[in-house]
C-alpha cells in the first residue's frame, strides 16, 4: 500500500443526481470505501448503477452532495491518473483506425509526457496487459474487427494496464465467457491485494461473495452498504430486487427423504444463481459452480424446472 | 527540360507553391481527425458560409481574415440558435445555413464585379495571391501545424473515446475548441489555394484516401499529410502553366490518388478484398477435402 502516492480511497456524501428529462435516478446517497477492497454494487436494471459510477467520474454533476476520490475533488483526481473507469457500454467509434494494442496504449498515456511517447515499461504493461485478459493474439487487430466479449476485454486490459488505483468497472462480465470472467476475478482479488480499491457493478449474484469483500446495494438509494458478509442478506437481496428475482425454494423433503427440513434457496438476477442452503451462502457452491464452468446452465435448468413442477 | 523547371525561375511561383504545399499539408493532417467524425459537412458549411465576411472585407478594405472570422462566427451561432429552437435535424439545418450566406456572399460579389479577388476567393487562384496574404496563410499554417504535432495524440484519445480521455485527465473541451479554431484558420487560408467551393476537398479528402491504406492512426495522418502536400505541390506547378485553374487540378489529382487507393489499396481496397475471400474460401475447401 505504501506505494501509492494517495491513500486510494471512495466517498459519496449524500448526493442526489437529476437527468435533464427530470428524472431522479438517485437520490441522498452516501457510502464510503477504502484502500484495499473489491465492492460489489448490486441493483434491479434502472437503479442508477452506471449513474453512480457517471456521478463518481464527474460525467454527470449531481445537484447535491459531493464525491471524494482519494481525499480530492473528481477532476484533481483525474489529472492525477488514479482513477481507471470501464463503462457498461463503450461508446466509441469502432471504425477509428486504432489497433488493439493501440487502444490499449491509451490507457498508459496519463504515465507519460505531454507529447505521449510511449516508453519501454508502457509497452510492456501494455503487453502484460492483454496477457492477462487473454489477447496477446489479437492486438494487432483493427478494434472494429472483434466479437463483442473481445471488446470488452481489449477495454479491461486498457483499465490494468492504465494501473490506477481506483477502479470502476461498470458489468465487467456481461458478455464475457466464464473463463474469462474467472481469470479477470484472479486478477481483481491480486489488484486488492495491492491496496488499490474497485467498485464493480455486476448481475452475478453467485459471485459476490467469492471476490467481493464489501457490497453496496442500490436502488436509487444506498439500501444497505458495508462487509458482504454482513450486508449479502437475503432479507437486503429481497429487499433490493424485489420481485425481479427469480427464486425458488426447495424444501428438504423434495432433496432427501430424511427429516432434515432446512432448505435449497435458488436466488438468481441473471445466468449464474446464488445458492442458499439453510440460510447460509454458499461460498463453495458458487465455487464450485465455476469450476464446472463448461455446463453453466445444466443446475440453474434443473432446480428451475422443479421449482416449476412445485 | 528546361520548360518543365521554368515556374521555379519566378519568385512568385515559388512562394505561391510553398505556401499551397503547407497549407495543403495542415489541411490533409487536419482531414484524417475530421473525416472520422463524420463533421466534413462542418468544414463545407464552415467554408461557404465565410464568403460574405471576405466580400466585405474587401469592399471596405480590411484584412479578410477578420471578415472570414466574422461570418463564420455568425454562421455556426444561427446554426446553433436554430438546432436549440427547433427541432430539425444538423444536416438540414447545415444546408439552410451555408447556401444563405453562399448565396449572400455571391450577391455581394456580383455587386462589385471588379473586385477580381473575391472571385480568387470562390475559385481559388493562388498565383494571384499578394506576399501579404500569402504571409498569413504560410502563418497559420505554421502555427497549426506547430500544435497540431504536440497534441494530436490527444485529439486521437477525444475523437475516439470521449470518456477514456477525460478518466486520464485530458481537457477535452478544450481540446475541441482548439480544432475547431485550427480548422477554421486553415479553412480560411485555404481559399485563396482551392476557392471556397473546393477547399472541403482539401479537409476531406485526403485522410479519407489515407483510410483506405492505413488501419493505425499515426500512419494514416503521415500519408493523408503526404497525399496532401504532394498534391497541392503539383496543383500549384501544373496550373503555372494552365493559368489559374489551381483549385482544380488540386481536388483533381486528388481524386485520382484516392480513385487508385480504392481500387488497389492492400487490405480495404476493391482488388484486396476479391483476393482476400479468395483465398478464405481457397483454405475453407482445402480443409474440407482434409477432413473428408
Ligand atoms: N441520459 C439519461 N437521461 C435521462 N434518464 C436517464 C439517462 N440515463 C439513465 N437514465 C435513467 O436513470 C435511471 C438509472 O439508469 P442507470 O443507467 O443508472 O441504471 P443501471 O442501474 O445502470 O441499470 P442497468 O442494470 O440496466 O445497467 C433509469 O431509470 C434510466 O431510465
Ligand atoms: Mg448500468
Amino acid at each position: 500500500m505504501a506505494k501509492f502516492i494517495y491513500n486510494p480511497s471512495l466517498e459519496v456524501n449524500d448526493i442526489t443526481v437529476t437527468y435533464n428529462n427530470g428524472h431522479t435516478a438517485i437520490y441522498d446517497a452516501s457510502f464510503s470505501l477504502s484502500a484495499g477492497t473489491i465492492c460489489a454494487l448490486v441493483g434491479v436494471n434502472g437503479s442508477g448503477k452506471s449513474t453512480l459510477f457517471k456521478s463518481i467520474m464527474g460525467f454527470v454533476k449531481p445537484v447535491k452532495g459531493s464525491v471524494t476520490l482519494s481525499g480530492m475533488p473528481v477532476l484533481t483526481a483525474l489529472k492525477q491518473n488514479i482513477v481507471s473507469y470501464v463503462p457498461q457500454a463503450e461508446d466509441v467509434d469502432w471504425n477509428f483506425p486504432v489497433l488493439v494494442e493501440d487502444v490499449v496504449m491509451m490507457g498508459r498515456f496519463g504515465h507519460m509526457n505531454f507529447m505521449r511517447i510511449p516508453k519501454k515499461k508502457d509497452k510492456l504493461a501494455v503487453r502484460d496487459a492483454l496477457e492477462k485478459v487473454g489477447m496477446t493474439e489479437y492486438s494487432r487487430r483493427q478494434i472494429g474487427e472483434l466479437s463483442g466479449g473481445q471488446k470488452k476485454r481489449v477495454f479491461l486490459a486498457r483499465s490494468i494496464a492504465q494501473e490506477g488505483q481506483i477502479i470502476l468497472l461498470d458489468e465487467p462480465f456481461t458478455g464475457v465467457d466464464v473463463q474469462t470472467e474467472l481469470a479477470i476475478m484472479k486478477l481483481l482479488k491480486q489488484m486488492r491485494d495491492e491496496g488499490r480499491l474497485m467498485l464493480v457493478a455486476t448481475h452475478n449474484l453467485g459471485s459476490i461473495p467469492d471476490f467481493c469483500d464489501h457490497t453496496v446495494m442500490l436502488n436509487r438509494t444506498i439500501l444497505d452498504a458495508g462487509k458482504t458478509a454482513d450486508v449479502f442478506t437475503p432479507e437486503n437481496l429481497e429487499k433490493t430486487f424485489g420481485g425481479v428475482l427469480r427464486h425458488f425454494t426447495l424444501g428438504g423433503d423434495e432433496l432427501h427423504d430424511d427429516d432434515d427440513t432446512r432448505s435449497v434457496r435458488v436466488i438468481t438476477d441473471d445466468e449464474r444463481p446464488l445458492v442458499l442452503y439453510g440460510n447460509k451462502t454458499q461460498k463453495s457452491a458458487a465455487a464450485k459452480k465455476s469450476s464446472t464452468a463448461n455446463k453453466p446452465d445444466a443446475d440453474a435448468k434443473i432446480t428451475t424446472s422443479k421449482a416449476e413442477a412445485k | 527540360m528546361d520548360e518543365l523547371l521554368l515556374p521555379f525561375q519566378y519568385d512568385y511561383m515559388n512562394k505561391a507553391i510553398f505556401a499551397a504545399t503547407f497549407i495543403g499539408a495542415v489541411c490533409a493532417m487536419l482531414s484524417s481527425y475530421l473525416m472520422l467524425k463524420g463533421w466534413s459537412l462542418i468544414g463545407d458549411a464552415l467554408s461557404h458560409s465565410i464568403v460574405p465576411g471576405v466580400a466585405a472585407a474587401y469592399m471596405i478594405g480590411a484584412p479578410y481574415v477578420f471578415g472570414a472570422f466574422f461570418s463564420g462566427l455568425l454562421a455556426s451561432a444561427s446554426m446553433g440558435f436554430i438546432k436549440a429552437k427547433t427541432k430539425l435535424r444538423e444536416d438540414a439545418i447545415i444546408g439552410l445555413i451555408f447556401t444563405s450566406f453562399f448565396a449572400l456572399g455571391l450577391f455581394m460579389v456580383s455587386l462589385s464585379p471588379t473586385s477580381v479577388n473575391v472571385k480568387n476567393i470562390v475559385l481559388g487562384n493562388i498565383l494571384g495571391v499578394s506576399d501579404e496574404d500569402i504571409f498569413q496563410m504560410v502563418l497559420i499554417a505554421g502555427i497549426s501545424f506547430f500544435i497540431l504535432i504536440f497534441t494530436w495524440k490527444d485529439l486521437m484519445v477525444t475523437f475516439f473515446d470521449e470518456s477514456h480521455a477525460k478518466t486520464i485527465g485530458i481537457n477535452t473541451k478544450f481540446l475541441t475548441i482548439l480544432f475547431f479554431t485550427l480548422l477554421s484558420a486553415c479553412t480560411i487560408a485555404a481559399l485563396q489555394t482551392v476557392g471556397a467551393l473546393l477547399v472541403i476537398g482539401l479537409i476531406v479528402t485526403p485522410g479519407a484516401t489515407a483510410y483506405l491504406l492505413c488501419d493505425r492512426f499515426g500512419q494514416l495522418m503521415i500519408v493523408s499529410t503526404l497525399i496532401g502536400s504532394i498534391t497541392c505541390f503539383f496543383g500549384a506547378y501544373i496550373s503555372f502553366f494552365l493559368d489559374g485553374a489551381t483549385g482544380g487540378i488540386i481536388i483533381l489529382l486528388q481524386t485520382i490518388v484516392f480513385i487508385i487507393a480504392f481500387i488497389f489499396a492492400p487490405k480495404y481496397g476493391l482488388v484486396a478484398a476479391k483476393r482476400k475471400i479468395k483465398q478464405a474460401s481457397e483454405l475453407l475447401r482445402k480443409t474440407r477435402e482434409g477432413a473428408v
